[in-house]
């Protein structure tokens, strides 16, 4: 079947099958930002924006998406390069798996709540797993960058 | 991973319900516990281009169309003022926000799962499942129906005099709940529905008029401990049934007393 979305910007026509998940679309349009992680709609390691609204883009089928929004981490570099420096300043990134998905997480909590508490950032990013860190690193990051904002 | 032969949009209500007679074609809802399956699906049936992803308020009831979102259900402000917050209690601990912006009240209520918040919270609630169909059914009753080739159209709250508290137990935040507790005083009826027992909510009603002198410590422990007493609770792996019926009298105490309070925090 046709289908026709635009991602980061540009439209985009192609023939799917009706089983095409959006992850695999936008892994074979270059967006390797975009990763399989639990298979289980678990981790948020496959997030990406849908009219500007984080979803789990291993839980939609493609066909779902035609017609709509798609933005990845590529089309969003210049918007995450305000953040990623301090989240990677306090060590959060260690095997860097869950970054993409992370920080398209955080884009998206930012956008719609641009002064969070911390309780506020560990709820909108409950559903974003790592392994690694123990998440304190990346909310310590976030926090130095609201903070960082603040005494502008 | 479910394989899937052809996706349609349906263009009306009549258009899904009759794809739907086919029992190898699916609604996708949210497609979120349908993905964790197997199989074949001939035809997913897609109900995103109907309009149902609002909700409506007036004077008498709230509205909720079948597609509308979890996450749109833990911001509605209306909703969340009539319920005491009971609402985006119940749904705030799914997952994630990415998550809850895919999963949909349709297929949460649809499938009538032990674990869901979603039906537990509702059924505390005067609420009604509109079904192409069969028209309107009581939460209450819906819950426990064979599954059929219906389709849900809208979930209807009847607002009342009301009070709601909801709460849950889970191992961590995002997992499925241990037990999950919603209260309801309507009109100074108290009731409260258990959910995740591990299997489907049910519910027990003040009929002994426990609470009927009103709240103190006294009264909470006794409704608690008659809640406890009738609601039948089983083991799985992330608890026993007798843990579950211990969680069962401390969220209800816990619950009723902040009923009183007024504080559903």
């Amino acid at each position: 079947m046709d289908i026709q979305l635009t991602l980061n910007g540009k439209k985009i026509t192609d023939n799917i099958d009706a089983d095409m998940l959006l992850i695999d679309f936008l892994r074979k349009h270059g967006c390797l930002s975009v990763k399989r992680g639990c298979e289980t709609a678990n981790c948020g390691l496959c997030t990406v924006l849908m009219d500007d609204k984080p979803i789990l883009s291993c839980s939609m089928l493609v066909a779902r998406a035609s017609g709509h929004n798609i933005k990845t981490l590529e089309g969003l570099q210049e918007e995450a390069s305000e953040f990623v420096g301090f989240i990677a300043d306090q060590g959060a990134d260690q095997c860097g798996f869950c970054n993409p998905g992370f920080v398209m997480n955080t884009i998206a909590l930012l956008r719609e709540n641009p002064d969070p508490t911390d309780d506020e950032i560990r709820a909108f990013l409950a559903g974003n797993l790592c392994r690694c860190s123990g998440y304190e690193g990346q909310l310590r990051g976030i926090r130095a960058f609201l903070d960082s904002k603040k005494n502008i | 991973m479910v394989t899937i032969q052809k996706y349609v949009r349906a263009q009306s209500l009549e258009e899904a319900y009759t794809l739907n007679q086919t029992k190898a074609n699916r609604i996708i809802g949210g497609m979120l516990w349908l993905k964790m399956g197997s199989g074949n699906i001939n035809t997913a049936i897609d109900l995103c281009d109907l309009g149902l992803n609002t909700i409506e308020e007036n004077d008498e009831q709230f509205s909720i169309g079948a597609s509308v979102t979890l996450r749109q259900l833990e911001l509605h402000p209306g909703l969340n003022s009539y319920t005491n917050n009971a609402v985006c209690n119940a749904v705030k601990d799914i997952v994630g926000v990415q998550f809850r912006n895919l999963a949909t009240i349709g297929g949460s209520i649809w499938g009538r799962y032990g674990f869901s918040d979603v039906l537990t919270c509702f059924m505390a609630m005067d609420s009604y499942v509109e079904l192409y169909k069969a028209g309107l059914i009581p939460l209450k009753e819906f819950a426990y129906l064979k599954y059929d080739n219906d389709l849900i159209v809208r979930i209807i709250v009847k607002k009342a005099h009301a009070k709601f508290h909801y709460s849950s137990m889970r191992a961590q935040r995002t997992d499925f709940p241990i037990i999950a507790c919603a209260l309801s005083c309507i009109d100074g009826k108290y009731t409260a529905v258990i959910g995740a027992r591990p299997h489907r909510a049910r519910y027990v009603s003040d009929n002994e008029n426990i609470l009927k002198d009103g709240i103190d410590d006294a009264s909470a422990d006794a409704f608690a401990k008659y809640v406890a007493d009738n609601i039948k609770t089983g083991s799985n792996s992330r608890g026993s049934a007798e843990y579950r019926t211990h969680l069962i009298k401390v969220l209800t105490q816990r619950g009723i007393l902040s009923m009183k309070e007024g504080d559903n925090k």
